[in-house]
This record gives structure tokens, sequence and C-alpha cells, in this order.
């Protein structure tokens, strides 16, 4: 029940107050259908059980690997909606400096931030070098065939280009006294009203709860 | 003041040095040109020159360089920052990535120092003011054009006001009025008494912005002098540097026989 009810009572009603349902179902679909379609042919294939539903060759699926693949999709939905929830809603800049307020080093919080921002990042680099080698005579349309021959040739430029770009932003940052030892006074600080205080405290006070629930072997069932 | 003295430097990995026996002063208030080829070494002389090589990217250096007369090597560069700032060709990789505008990246580098916030907030208004970027302030860094990020990456040294700015091609990718501007700031800057040392293959900026100027070739310093001298010596394009449009002008017009200074004039 666990994960079900944590998508039904808080991701799901969060997402809405915060207008972001739509997009939340999309990026959790985008980050989970190649595990979730993976799992759920091992699960249900290959999991032992009495009940036979069909069989494909030599593998049988089962009522036990189907209930099985239902568990484990339930919580890859509920972790990718979690993060996705996360990533929508918290301004990347405002969790750093919160972060280096509350005395994390700016270093951490730097890199930090630069995961945090890397993907969309990356992916923009990917679009820019996808056009130039298009405009080379690059196909990256049509079939799926097509599609992933036109991927290959932009993973060396993305990652060479990446790697090169962080040595020359690292100078960039050592050069601005990023390494200088100490505190910095920052611009300012992101609001913080009640209502996310309370929010903040109820969330590690689940936390515990459900640590001590699963310690000590009162954890509810999975779905 | 900034100076190199019989600077050899060798990047790690490799046998040979990308310069050699290097010496450049670099005085207050001063701005002096750095040209040549590509590959000829300048982008190194900037490297060894702001402290970063071999600090920061490893490699070997002979020689010494001193700032106010007190010797760099061993120095954090965080020490450095403080004392000399260096521009790097390629805007967008001299930009945080971690600000949501302008602003907080400007204001990033005298954050770092630990200035009061009052004091970050006037320096970096200051900056944006001198480039006349006020109006990108609230943009996101990441979306702003080639030319704009370059503005803000100068902008960005200038927030940290360093006695020392070396710039390595800061107009590379700026239009002819964005170059104008840049020169004007740069000459603004020099009249506090910062010292500049600008690498530019485009050598009509340099012609009226540098009092001095050294040509660099196969790693080393081949010609130094006033501006004026260097950039009228005929060996100038067998180096690779394409001489202003003042010095070619007059050239065209005296081999057509017509008296080339009062033309120009």
């Amino acid at each position: 029940m666990g994960p079900l009810l944590l998508i039904g009572l808080v991701i799901v009603p969060g997402a809405v107050v915060a207008g972001v349902i739509g997009r939340l179902v999309r990026v959790s679909l985008l980050l989970t259908l190649p595990i979730a379609i993976s799992v759920v042919l091992v699960s249900v294939f290959t999991r032992a059980g009495s009940h036979v539903l069909f069989a494909i060759g030599p593998f049988d699926a089962t009522t036990e690997g189907v209930n099985f693949a239902g568990q484990i999709l339930v919580r890859l939905f509920a972790i990718s909606l979690s993060i996705g929830l996360f990533g929508l809603t918290t301004d990347p800049s405002a969790l750093v400096y919160d972060l280096e307020r509350r005395g994390v080093s700016p270093r951490f919080a730097f890199v930090a931030n630069a995961t945090l921002q890397a993907v969309p990042t990356m992916v923009e680099r990917a679009g820019v070098i996808q056009a130039a080698q298009r405009a080379r005579g690059l196909d990256t349309e049509g079939s799926a065939r097509a599609r992933l021959r036109g991927v290959m040739p932009l993973v060396g430029p993305v990652i060479l280009s990446s790697l090169t770009e962080v040595e020359e932003r690292s100078l960039a940052l050592e050069v601005r006294a990023f390494s200088r030892p100490g505190r910095r006074n920052l611009l300012w600080s992101a609001p913080d009203r009640p209502v996310e205080r309370i929010a903040r405290w109820a969330m590690l006070t689940a936390f515990a709860g459900v640590v001590a629930l699963r310690v000590t072997g009162h954890f509810p069932s999975l779905i | 003041m900034l100076e190199l003295r019989g600077v050899t430097y060798r990047y790690a990995g490799y046998a040979r040095p990308a310069i050699h026996d290097v010496d450049l002063r670099l005085a207050d208030g001063e701005i002096v040109g750095l040209v040549g080829a590509n590959e000829a070494g300048k982008s190194t002389i900037c490297l060894v020159a702001s402290g970063l090589a071999p600090a920061s990217i490893g490699g070997a250096l002979t020689g010494t360089l001193t700032i106010d007369g007190e010797a760099m090597a061993g120095r954090p560069t965080h020490e450095l920052a403080e004392r000399v700032a260096i521009g790097f060709q390629n805007s967008a990789t001299q930009l945080s990535g971690v600000a949501r505008t302008v602003f907080e990246e400007v204001a990033l580098g005298p954050m770092n120092l630990g200035l009061e916030v009052a004091e970050t907030l006037e320096r970096t208004h200051a900056a944006l003011r001198t480039l006349r970027i006020e109006n990108l302030a609230e943009r996101a860094p990441h979306r702003l054009s080639g030319g704009q990020g370059q503005l803000v990456a100068i902008a960005s040294l200038i927030a940290m006001r360093p006695r020392h700015i070396i710039l390595d091609e800061p107009t590379a990718q700026l239009d002819p009025e964005g170059t104008r501007l840049v020169g004007e700031a740069l000459r603004a800057l020099a009249e506090t008494g910062t010292a500049l040392l600008i690498v530019e293959h485009k050598t009509d900026l340099l012609d009226g912005l540098c009092g001095r100027v050294a040509v660099v070739d196969d790693g080393t310093i081949v010609l130094e002098g006033a501006a004026a001298y260097v950039f009228e010596d005929p060996r100038l394009e067998g180096w690779g540097v394409e001489a202003p449009s003042r010095v070619r002008l007059g050239r065209a017009l005296a081999a057509r026989g017509l008296d080339s200074t009062a033309v120009l004039e």
C-alpha cells in the first residue's frame, strides 16, 4: 500500500496544486518506460508460479509473475514521480543558495547545482550537434533504425565537448576565486513560508516514521 | 606591475615547450597587445601570466611570474584571482552555469571574494554599466547570444576589480559595435590604473587602444615596442599578423605615389 498511498495522497495532489501534473506524468513515463518494459518482461515470464496464464515458447506467464511485476511498477512510478515532482517544482539555484545558507560548502552546492542542470544542458548540446550533423547530410528521420543510426554520431561529440567544457569552466571559476575558503555573503535567500516549513517537517516526520515501521517489521505490504 | 622573466613553459605530456624565453612587463594602467598567428603561443603566455599554468593545469615552468615584485609561484589560485583575472575566447565556458540571471553571474566573483552584499551589488551594477549591458541583468545567461555572453564574461572579470586583466580574444564573437564598446570600456579601465594584456587578431582595435604591442611567433616574443612602431614593421605578415587598415591603406597609397600622411589626415 505504501507506494500507492504515496502516489495517491501526496504526489498527485502535490502536482495538481503546483499545476505540473501533465508534465509530471509525461516526464515520469519517459524516465520509467525503458526500465518498466524490461522489468515487466522479466518478472512476468521468469517468475516461478503455480497458475500459468499463457505461454510463449518455453516461457510461462504466471499470476505470481504478473503480481510481482505490478508491485515493481508501482514502486518504479513512485520513485520517478517523486523525482519528477522535485525537479519540476524546485528552482536549482534557490535550492543551492539555501543549502549554502544552511552551512553546506559552496563547492558541494556548486556540484549539486551543476548536476541538476547537467541533463538539460546536455540535451540542448545534443540538439545543436544533431542540427550540425544534419546540415552535413546525416539522416535522423524515418524508421527507428535510421533514428538509432542518427544517434550514434552524436555520442562522441556530446561527451567530448562536455569534458572539454568542464575543464575550461573549472579554470574560469578558479579565476573568479571560487576556491577561496570561507563563507560567502549571499545576495538573496529563498523565501521560506510557514506552510513550506510545516510541509518540510511533516515529510521528515513521515520519513522517520516509515523507517521506524520498516525496522520494527510493521511496514504495510507493497500494494 | 606584472612581469614574466625568462619564462619557458611546457604542457603536461608534451616534450617541447609551448613558449620559451619570454620576457614581458605589464605596468599599472598600461594596455599591451599580444599578436601572432594561431598556435604561436599567445594563449599559453596568457595562462602563465594569469598564474593558471602550471598551478591549475599542470606542466613545467621555468622562469618567474612576479606581481608588484612578489613571486607568484606556489600561491593558491584564489589569491591570484584578486590580483590578476583572465578571460578566455569561448564565452559559453566562462559562465558558471549555475546563475539564474546575468546579474547573479556577474556577482559571483565578488561574492566569492567574501565581500559584503552592498559592495557586491555596487561592483556588479558598475560592471554592467561599464559595458552598457544593464538591460541584460535579468536575462538567463545560457540564453544569451555569443556576443552578449562575451560582454557578460568580461563584466564578470571587471566586477572582481583585479589590478591586472588578461583577455584572450575578447572581441572574437562581437560585431563592430560590440567591439567598439569593449574597446571604450577597456580604455576606461586602464585610466583607473588597471593593466591590460589583450590577445587579438583585430589589429585595428589594438592600433587605437594599446601603448605597446608584442608579436609572438613559434613560442617566443620576436618583436616588442610602441604600437605604431610594431604595426609598421614589414615582417608582420610573415609572422601571420595583418597590419591595421590604417597602415595597409598608407602602404597602398604610397605604392601609387600618393602622400599617405596628407591623405590620412
